[in-house]
């Protein structure tokens, strides 16, 4: 008894120290976010919003904030039509060679993202695509297309396909009952692969970095490219409207998931 | 869709007529459903019973038109509705599992026919209401489905099946998911239903008992192909097949050869009565009796037969007991006894069993030759 209650507490203290251990150095970038002078210095030793005045004022920052924010939500929109039309389409036939388009979706999962961005730039340099707008909601659709597939095929598999049947022998069109039935049923999962799907782009830095422009770049690039050349700790203020932003939405996601699974 | 308000006078029951209806699965050789040729009358409870797989589904599926006819037509009222989408066929459904819409209350799931209807909102209400009292669930029209018992889902999903005046509900085994108790009440409520509505039923089930007690006639597949359609009793009483006669109903059944009006078993001769006799003519034959035709004792009649046997075990019923016998020469068999004749015997007794000739009905024997054990009723 008294040697599983220790063993009990042991466990608990070590899941704490891992779960520190995996945020801590992330949320360092809070407290340096609102820090008084020019440098990363930790703990910082004066307190201000002077580099959230910079990020939301100047407009390089601010820029590069928009155009993260609109390409994020185009690929939402185009990464979650097409993702669920493709999860309909793999849940719902079967025909030779299913499996391996099934693969192919997790492909950009899977594949080294430093080899995606070779490849996209190569590419897209032949296209003419390279730090342009198109280029960019491409290449992120089909990093963010897998998380709508995966989320919106989970749903699939938990849909019972009755219900399509009882609602046409009730009188509803197919149209009708996708819309009264199965839409509203597998909405929770289609909501958390638009929410993972905006995140995605959001956060991506490493096709960005190949594939951007002078006049086209994302948050992430920025915050990279500011790194890489000053010393600007600005770049915690970004940080923490990224992380703040990411971490919301995908707690949307978590709790979008779970209701799903109470439904 | 227009509606059929059931002018009085009027049949309210659609007549459902399948001809030559056949279905064959992709890639499977042979059809699920054989050229099933069915007459279902104007308001009719009509039972397709079965074991799995033996095409009452499909049949039932292929009328609500949610499986292709591969051939054949169906008949309503006369009109071939074979290729309408099902949401044009106007037919109520029932499922086993219930399949209401579970982000939708009791009262919306209900209204959800109406609403294709485009039936106006106070009717709605209306309408919605008088269902949820038919079937005693007035004050749960605000619940969600997983607020509710299965029986009560079921009984919305009857509710919902009925409100929009389809001129046919079809029940594809709508107890199956209920355990025994509440099985027997919606049983009751389910012929209150279809007596009270006066519309067509076309039922699916595998379970013998619910077809013998609620139908008006019961349609028998097997191997996608229709054994026999009759009433409960013309099938209990004059099966036509050792299929149908051990499928619904206890029964003995003596396998053997037909030769100048007797059955020889190769160990026992016996009366083969006149019942059946025509349909078996000569060579293989079964010869079945119910357990409650047999008694326990030497048969008076001298057209009767009498085996020897022994008793093997005495199951206590409350109302009867079941005696199960194995005769001397081979065979297990069983009497149902009500008489309480049987209440001295016990397991390894020697009896004598007998029956009167006409009580035996002789079948075609279309089975391999095992001895049936007595069949548990209502296997699943």
């Amino acid at each position: 008894m008294r040697s599983a209650r220790t063993l009990r507490r042991g466990l608990a203290v070590f899941g704490v120290l891992v779960g520190l251990w995996l945020v801590v150095p992330t949320l360092i970038v809070v407290p340096i976010s609102f820090s008084g002078e020019d440098s990363f210095a930790f703990p910082p030793s004066s307190w201000s919003l002077r580099h959230y005045t910079t990020f939301f004022t100047e407009s390089s920052w601010l820029t590069s904030l928009l155009v993260s924010l609109q390409l994020a939500l185009i690929v939402t929109v185009v990464a979650t039509v097409l993702g669920t039309m493709a999860a309909f389409a793999l849940a719902r036939t079967s025909f030779v060679g299913k499996g391996t388009v099934d693969g192919l979706f997790l492909a950009p999962l899977i594949v080294p993202g430093i080899v995606v961005a070779v490849a996209m730039y190569a590419a897209f340099l032949g296209w003419g695509l390279v730090g342009t707008p198109v280029g960019f909601v491409a290449a992120h659709s089909v990093l963010a297309l897998p998380f709508v597939t995966v989320n919106v095929t989970a749903a699939l598999a938990g849909f019972d396909r009755t219900l399509e049947r009882a609602a046409a022998g009730l009188g509803a069109s197919s149209f009708t009952t996708f819309r009264s039935v199965t839409f509203p049923l597998i909405r929770p999962g289609i909501l958390a692969g638009a929410l993972f799907a905006f995140v995605t782009s959001f956060d991506e830095v490493v096709v960005s970095l190949f594939i951007q422009s002078p006049n086209l770049q994302t948050l992430p690039v920025r915050m990279f490219n500011s790194v890489t050349n000053e010393v600007d700790p600005t770049i915690a203020a970004a940080s923490t409207v990224v992380l703040v932003i990411s971490t919301a939405l995908l707690g949307l996601a978590s709790i979008s998931r779970r209701n799903r699974r109470h439904a | 869709m227009p509606e059929t308000p059931n002018a009085p006078g009027a049949p309210a029951g659609a007549s459902i007529e399948a001809e030559a209806l056949t279905k064959v699965y992709k890639g499977s050789a042979l059809p699920a459903v054989d050229a099933v040729d069915l007459t279902i009358h104007a308001g009719e409870f009509m039972t397709l019973l079965g074991p799995s797989g033996s095409g009452k589904t499909t049949t039932l599926n292929m009328i609500a038109g949610f499986e292709e006819v591969t051939s054949g037509r169906i008949l309503l009222d006369g009109d071939d509705i074979a290729r309408l989408p099902p949401y044009r066929r106007n037919l109520g459904m029932v499922f086993q599992n219930y399949a209401l819409f579970p982000h939708m209350t009791a009262a919306e799931n209900i209204a959800f026919p109406l609403r294709q209807r485009k039936v106006g909102r106070p009717e709605i209400d209306r309408r919605v209401r008088e269902a949820l009292e038919l079937v005693h669930l007035g004050e749960h029209a605000d619940r969600m489905p997983t607020q509710l018992s299965g029986g009560q889902q079921q009984r919305v999903a009857l509710a919902r099946a009925v409100v929009f005046a389809p001129r046919a509900l079809l029940l594809d085994e709508p107890l199956g998911a209920l355990d025994k108790k509440l099985r027997e009440s919606l049983q009751l409520e389910i012929a209150r239903l279809h007596t009270e509505l006066g519309i067509t039923f076309v039922f699916v089930t595998h379970d013998q008992e619910e077809a013998l007690a609620l139908s008006d006639r019961i349609a028998v597949f097997r191997d996608g192909r229709i054994e026999q359609v009759g009433t409960p009793a013309e099938l209990y009483e004059r099966p036509v097949s050792r299929f149908v006669a051990t499928f619904l109903g206890d029964s003995n059944v003596f396998a053997g050869t037909v030769r100048d009006g007797r059955l020889d078993t190769g160990w026992c001769s016996l009366t083969t009565g006149t019942a059946g006799a025509s349909a078996a003519g000569t060579g293989p034959a079964a010869l079945v009796v119910r357990p409650e035709n047999l008694r326990l004792g030497v048969a008076a009649d001298p057209g009767a037969n009498t085996l020897s046997a022994t008793v093997t075990d005495v199951v206590y019923q409350g109302a009867f007991r079941r005696v199960l016998v194995r005769f001397d020469g081979g065979g297990a068999g069983q009497v149902r006894d009500t008489a309480g004749t049987g209440g001295a015997v016990a397991a390894g007794d020697r009896v004598e069993v007998g029956w009167a000739a006409e009580a035996g009905v002789l079948v075609p024997d279309d089975e391999p030759a095992a001895t049936p054990e007595p069949e548990p009723a209502a296997a699943r």
